[in-house]
């Protein structure tokens, strides 16, 4: 279970999260939505330990995240986060790329880590680009990389920032997939998209971030159709 | 106005000789370059170290070393430091003159591979579980030669035609010294000088062919 409690966080002058709570069991996909500015994917980095906070607690499994002696190392383990820029390693091959963690971070032999990265490949698709350098994909094919990379570490609870932003149109529709079919196998996920209809379809209860505060959350059917917040209101009716 | 006779067999007879002083200046490059590196990666870990004096020592030298002449460089190990009691062979001074020019540049080189590398490939690593000393050797790092590994060519190359300086600090056994001293013997000034410019510029173009060869091996993105 990962529990957000009344976390801030400022950049310098500017407040960017201010008091948010948010629980999310196990199995369960949440989804962000919200302007940009309004915190949305800092509220992520805040949940891996990437980004410091200034007050409230995150606290993932029992373990405070940002407490003192917390080994974040081992917490990110347990919490895979895709950016929406994918961080292919350039350098590395695509089986490499998903390889490298698994080897390095959990130790494990060539062969089992080899064993892991292509049944995670297999499963976003990349079976056939297992000797292909990242350069040669499409930027579809890296994030869906990207993802198999993170799920190769086994991951409890899998973060999504804006995941397809950065995608052309044609690429975007094989990476909500790959969310989809992560969300089906029961996987808990946390996403901010700016992808009305797939944050419709996948989520349990979707969040409308405004200015740094969570202006509303609920189920998708709720928030969409029948949002009580005027922010909310606004912001649905200029996407739609 | 031409009346200048070639005699080329000269020249050649003296192939041997002038090929012995080649394998001495290959040498003081060589190991001129390999403790430049060593300097070089300390120099940029000084600088990456957020201490002042260390910093400052490193930005001294990456100034001083690619903002004056090599030729004074040379000649301050040799010239300079005997003035102090420290007396270098001509040997050792070319070295390390050549050495402190070396690390210079090489560290500017290292510092301009860093800053190419995002930060986000190193917060892709951390939130993989890595430790920020697993993200760099395993993530930054073998970028980071690749971006260095050209230009480091390129001073390897420098660092061959710079032994030539030697001459003016009396180094007699590389090939400019033994093409002087052929000279000084002969007058044959030009086919000389002509023949030492030859191996200096097949021992470059082997040495960059080489370096493109290994690097077509060994970064294959």
């Amino acid at each position: 279970m990962i529990e957000i409690e009344n976390v801030h966080k400022s950049f310098g002058p500017l407040e960017v999260l201010k008091g948010i709570d948010l629980t999310v069991k196990k199995g369960e996909v949440v989804t962000i939505i919200g302007g940009s500015g309004s915190g949305k994917s800092t509220l992520l980095t805040c949940i891996n330990g990437l980004e410091t906070i200034a007050s409230g607690r995150v606290v993932i499994d029992g373990t405070d995240v940002h407490a003192k002696g917390t080994d974040l190392n081992k917490l990110r383990q347990k919490v895979g986060i895709v950016f929406q820029q994918w961080n292919a390693f350039p350098h590395l091959t695509v089986l490499e790329n998903v390889m490298l963690a698994p080897r390095k971070v959990l130790g494990l032999s060539k062969e089992k880590a080899e064993e892991i990265a292509v049944k995670q490949l297999t499963h976003v698709g990349l079976a056939e680009k297992l000797g292909v350098y990242p350069n040669r994909m499409s930027g579809g094919q890296q994030q869906r990389m990207a993802i198999a990379r993170a799920l190769a570490m086994s991951p409890t609870y899998m973060l999504f920032d804006e995941v397809t932003s950065a995608l052309d149109p044609m690429l975007v529709g094989e990476v909500l997939d790959t969310l989809r079919m992560l969300a089906s196998e029961g996987m808990t996920m946390i996403c901010v998209t700016h992808e009305m209809k797939f944050a419709r379809e996948v989520s349990d209860r979707v969040a409308f971030f405004h200015q740094g505060i969570m202006a509303e959350i609920a189920p998708p059917e709720q928030l969409f159709d029948a949002p009580q917040h005027t922010e909310t209101k606004k912001f649905l009716a200029a996407t739609h | 106005m031409f009346s200048y006779t070639f005699h080329w067999n000269q020249a050649f007879r003296a192939l041997p000789q002038m090929l012995d002083g080649a394998l001495v200046t290959l040498e003081i490059a060589l190991l001129s370059m390999a403790i430049g590196l060593a300097l070089a990666i300390a120099l940029t870990l000084f600088r990456l170290s957020g201490n002042r004096a260390l910093s400052g020592i490193a930005t001294a030298w990456v100034e001083v070393a690619r903002n004056t002449p090599a030729l004074f460089q040379i000649y301050m190990a040799h010239f300079g430091l005997g003035n102090f009691g420290i007396h270098l062979s001509p040997f050792t001074a070319l070295l390390a003159g050549i050495a402190f020019n070396n690390a210079g540049y090489l560290a500017e080189n290292f510092r301009g591979a860093l800053k190419a590398i995002p930060d986000t490939q190193t917060r892709a690593g951390r939130s993989l579980g890595m430790s920020s000393l697993q993200a760099f050797r395993y993530i930054v790092l073998p970028q980071m030669l690749r971006i260095a590994f050209l230009p480091a060519t390129n001073q390897m190359v420098w660092a061959i035609l710079m032994t030539s300086l030697g001459v003016t600090v009396s180094m007699n056994s590389d090939l400019a010294g033994v093409t002087q001293e052929l000279n000084a013997r002969s007058f044959r000034t030009f086919e000389f000088f002509a023949l030492a410019a030859v191996i200096y510029y097949v021992i470059a173009k082997v040495v960059t062919l080489a370096a493109r060869l290994l690097a077509a091996r060994m970064f294959r993105y």
